[in-house]
């Protein structure tokens, strides 16, 4: 199978504005490797780095060294995102717009056709359920109903790739479900999902592998079941591998 | 090109909305109004001054519109992190710095639409003369300006993160260049050295936006500027926008949006 998304030897540095401060390494030299049609879940406690190459795929942040691509182009391109999604870990949406308006700027930013782009819209709005508040302002939404305008939004292009950042964090308990099982559904339909998490317990129902990070370094990557060969669990994997010392393992 | 469109029209729909330039059109709209009611007692002298006082007016509430429009575009995006889910769409920042360029232009060129509708109107019905073509060109030589303006305040807005910096620096630099920009290379010449050297320098790489200020036509019925001077004009501001919006985009282009 062909990786989808690849990075090669990504090393990020951001530089602090005080001058005497050392410059702050977000990832010390990650090779990430992520095949078309899997559910690819990235782990790592927080700070571990994994925003930052999220930023790096999608063209926010350049690499300090090192490389990275999506289907094959050089993430500097913007063609690289053409058949992406993408789900931020938290964002505001242009409050004075509507989510149908927003939705339709979008469209065209795709460069989606007319009926293509309402058929699309309708289509998410319901799926999120929006369809009731669409012409509505989004500064009177609720933060639930945010969160789903930017599920709306990440799947309007009908992406191959998707690339959510934490996409069930902050979110109840019913939310969470909708998401798994959108992301469920996406991989049936035979697109690669790339998703970064520290919920160890849905990581483990719906990847089908999963990379660990640890301060800006690859700790581990494999499938669920050899990553925690060995453990009781992957939460326990985790846990070790990124060296925290249980109060109750001898 | 749809996409630099699709930005613009968010651009114009969020200054609709957000109404906060309708006191400004009202405040305008019912000084001109007071201004032209004024009994003139057909003094040629009052008539002029209450004409250069309503032009002037159009130029500072334009000025005003299309400045802290323009500086909170960017960094408003930022700040609310909607810049990231549209950068993650195959647009460009070039396309971006564009569709805001454009969207700001845009709306600033409806407002001058209406405040020169106004004037005219109001000139119009009491002087029973109707120069709509001096009128056109005064409001059409002012929209170039505001272009030159508009690419300025979007590079200072890349450096600058509050809007509030922006806003002042630009209004200062624009407002010297009106004042001055004309007899800076006469003012140069009575400087000691090197203060002569680097304000003849200044004057010559400067853009000259006091050119295009014409209210002396407006207001003493100068008559038209010929058309090759418009065309001139036309060209002149063409450039300098070129220039600061390609510096700008230079400037967005590598910029780390996390920081
Ligand atoms: N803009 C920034 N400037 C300086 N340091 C940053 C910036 N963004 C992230 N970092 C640092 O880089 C490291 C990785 O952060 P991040 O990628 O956000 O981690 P994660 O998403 O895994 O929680 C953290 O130590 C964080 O403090
Ligand atoms: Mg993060």
């Amino acid at each position: 199978m062909s990786a989808i998304l690849q990075t090669q030897k990504l090393r990020v540095e951001y530089r602090t504005r005080e001058l005497r401060q050392p410059v702050k390494i977000a990832l010390t030299g990650l090779d990430l490797e992520v095949r078309a049609g899997e559910v690819f879940g990235f782990l790592g406690p927080n700070g571990a780095g994994k925003t930052t190459t999220m930023n790096v795929l999608l063209g926010f942040v350049p690499p300090t060294s090192g490389a990275a691509s999506l289907f094959g182009i050089d993430v500097r391109q913007p063609i690289a995102r053409q058949r992406i999604g993408y789900l931020p870990e938290m964002t505001y949406y242009y409050k004075f717009l509507s989510a149908e308006e927003l939705l339709r700027f979008y469209a065209k930013i795709f460069g989606l056709a007319r009926a293509e782009a309402d058929r699309r819209i309708d289509q998410l709005l319901k799926l999120v359920e929006l369809e009731s508040a669409r012409k509505r302002p989004i500064k009177s939404y609720s933060k639930g109903m945010q969160q789903r305008v930017g599920l709306a939004q990440a799947l309007l292009n009908n992406p191959d790739l998707l690339i959510l950042d934490e996409p069930t964090s902050g979110l109840d308990p019913l939310g969470r479900m909708k998401v798994r099982e959108i992301i469920q559904r996406l991989k049936n339909e035979g697109k690669t999902v790339f998703f970064s998490s520290h919920e160890l317990g849905e990581v483990e129902t719906i990847c089908d592998r999963v990379a660990i990070v640890h301060q800006g370094d690859l700790k581990a990557v494999g499938t669920v079941a050899e990553i925690s060969a060995g453990h009781p669990n992957l939460e326990q994997a985790f846990l070790k591998i990124v060296g925290f010392q249980s109060a109750h393992a001898s | 090109m749809n996409k630099i469109f699709a930005l613009t029209g968010v651009v114009i729909k969020e200054l609709y909305r957000r109404k906060d330039f309708y006191v400004l059109f009202v405040l305008t709209a019912v000084l001109t109004l007071a201004a032209g009611a004024v009994n003139f007692f057909h003094d040629e002298k009052i008539v002029r001054y209450v004409k250069d006082i309503c032009l002037l007016l159009i130029w500072i509430s334009s000025l005003v519109i299309a400045i802290v429009t323009t500086a909170r575009q960017i960094p408003a995006e930022r700040e609310a992190r909607t810049i990231f889910p549209l950068l993650a769409k195959p647009v460009s920042r070039g396309q971006v710095i564009a569709g805001k360029f454009l969207g700001c232009w845009l709306a600033t060129g409806m407002a001058l639409v209406v405040f020169y509708f106004f004037f005219a109107v109001i000139t119009g019905s009491k002087e029973q003369s109707w120069p709509v073509l001096t009128y056109f060109q005064a409001a059409w030589m002012q929209w170039l300006l505001l272009g030159i303006v508009i690419a300025l305040v979007l590079l200072g807005s890349i450096y600058f993160a509050a809007p509030s910096s922006t806003s002042t620096i630009s209004f200062v630099v624009v407002i010297s260049i009106l004042l001055v920009g004309s007899h800076l290379h006469v003012i140069a010449l009575q400087q000691p050295e090197p203060m002569q050297t680097v304000l003849t320098f200044v004057y010559y790489i400067m853009p000259h936006l006091e050119w295009f200020y014409l209210s002396d036509f407006v207001v003493y019925d100068f008559g038209h500027v010929p058309l090759l001077k418009i065309i001139a004009a036309t060209l002149y501001a063409a450039v300098w926008t070129g220039i600061l919006l390609l510096l700008a985009w230079l400037g967005f282009r590598r910029k780390n949006l996390t920081t």
